[in-house]
């Protein structure tokens, strides 16, 4: 006896049944985070083009394609689980869950499936090692950031930041099995990257924040004390940025550009500093400007590093 | 007086926005297990023998 079916005459809710989805395509795709899906994608493009070793461009393709669908995996199960925060906050109440185009048990299965799939696929067609961080940044992104650390803390982005930071790792350990100093250091440059550039975005959200009781830094410590550490996570994150010229894994114009645009990023977290509500151009400036700063560091190195690389294994 | 049929009796009516929801779903579903198959397919070419050769 099918439950669904075509010619009944009575509805679902009159049976009690949940109403058939009128999800569409672009709603589980909009599950998927596409835009964060491609910051994940030209991450994990570098780890994998500047990694040693030899790689065939379809294997290469298979590893960023099974990254990206994990990412987005890992986006569907976030959209699962916050879909009530989503739905008080302005910049998410558009979202497929809140507006009730996709059912919360509909992006579950979703996400589930995806993460699966995308680990397993890895796995067999490229190396363990690399599933098993992708396995790792799913379980991390998923359960240890937006189950735990999200409404609990505002270190949430500090610790969760990880989860955005793995890629250019997982992408490095598809070519090489393994991880090393180099992919560590990529990882460093997100983790610390990510404070700066979302405290910078609650400080001139913290009404929406604040409503949907997620205890983001400004909402708990205050306006103050959140600039103060967006300098500090800036003062980390500028050496980090250079270090990889420092210690030869890079390029004289890398060095260059990191040194420039690390200076910009030291110049703007000031800006913030000084700063007062409800003034938020500077905040502005600095959420903005820190987008530009990581794609341009990933983009150097990309080319100078590993374009090189990259067409060699294209070409073979 | 006819008996309804079962799925008559027990089923769900479908609108129109539903049944084009469903099938839009259902292509999807179909291509993303099409380019899987065509995935592993090509994937075992270019690894050849290596194929069966997992370091973990």
């Amino acid at each position: 006896m099918s439950l669904v079916s075509e010619g009944a005459k009575l509805s679902g809710s009159e049976l009690g049944f949940a109403e058939p989805s009128l999800a569409s395509v672009s709603d589980y795709l909009a599950l998927l985070k596409p835009r964060v899906m491609s910051l994940v994608i030209f991450t994990a493009l570098v780890g994998l083009a500047v990694a040693p070793g030899h790689m065939n461009p379809i294997t290469a393709f298979t590893a960023l394609l099974c990254i990206a669908v994990g990412a987005g995996a890992s986006g569907a199960l976030n959209m699962w689980y916050d879909a009530d925060i989503d739905a008080v906050m302005t910049r998410t109440s558009r979202r497929p869950v809140p507006m009730g185009r996709v059912k919360p048990g509909e992006a579950l299965a979703f996400g589930l499936t995806l993460s699966g799939f995308s680990v397993v696929t890895l796995g067999l067609l490229v190396n363990w090692a690399a599933a098993a961080l992708l396995a790792f940044t799913i379980f991390f992104y998923a359960v240890v950031y937006t189950m735990w650390l999200k409404r609990s803390t505002p270190q949430n982005i500090v610790i969760g930041g990880a989860a955005g930071a793995f890629p250019p790792m997982i992408g490095w350990a598809a070519v090489t099995g393994s991880v090393s100093l180099e992919s560590v250091l990529l990882f460093l440059i997100i983790l610390f990257w990510t404070p700066p550039h979302f405290w910078a975005l609650a400080l001139y959200r913290t009404q929406d924040y604040a409503r949907a009781g997620v205890p983001m830094m400004p909402v708990v410590a205050g306006e103050v004390s959140t600039r103060w550490q967006v300098l500090l996570y800036t003062l980390v994150l500028v050496p980090l940025g250079i270090a990889p010229w420092a210690l030869g894994f890079a390029g004289p114009v890398y060095g260059t550009v990191a040194s420039v645009t690390g200076a910009i990023m030291l110049g703007l977290a000031v800006q913030v500093l000084r700063e007062r509500s409800p003034a938020e151009r500077a905040s502005r400036n600095m959420f903005a400007f820190s987008i530009l700063y990581l794609f341009l560091l990933y983009a150097v190195l990309l080319v100078e590093r590993g374009w090189g690389g990259l067409l060699a294994r294209l070409a073979a | 007086m006819t008996e309804p049929r079962n799925n008559e009796k027990d089923g769900i009516v479908l609108t129109d926005a539903q049944k084009r929801a469903r099938r839009s779903r259902s292509i999807a579903i179909a291509v993303a297990l099409g380019a899987l198959v065509i995935l592993f397919y090509i994937m075992t070419l270019v690894k050849g023998p290596g194929v069966l050769v997992r370091p973990i």
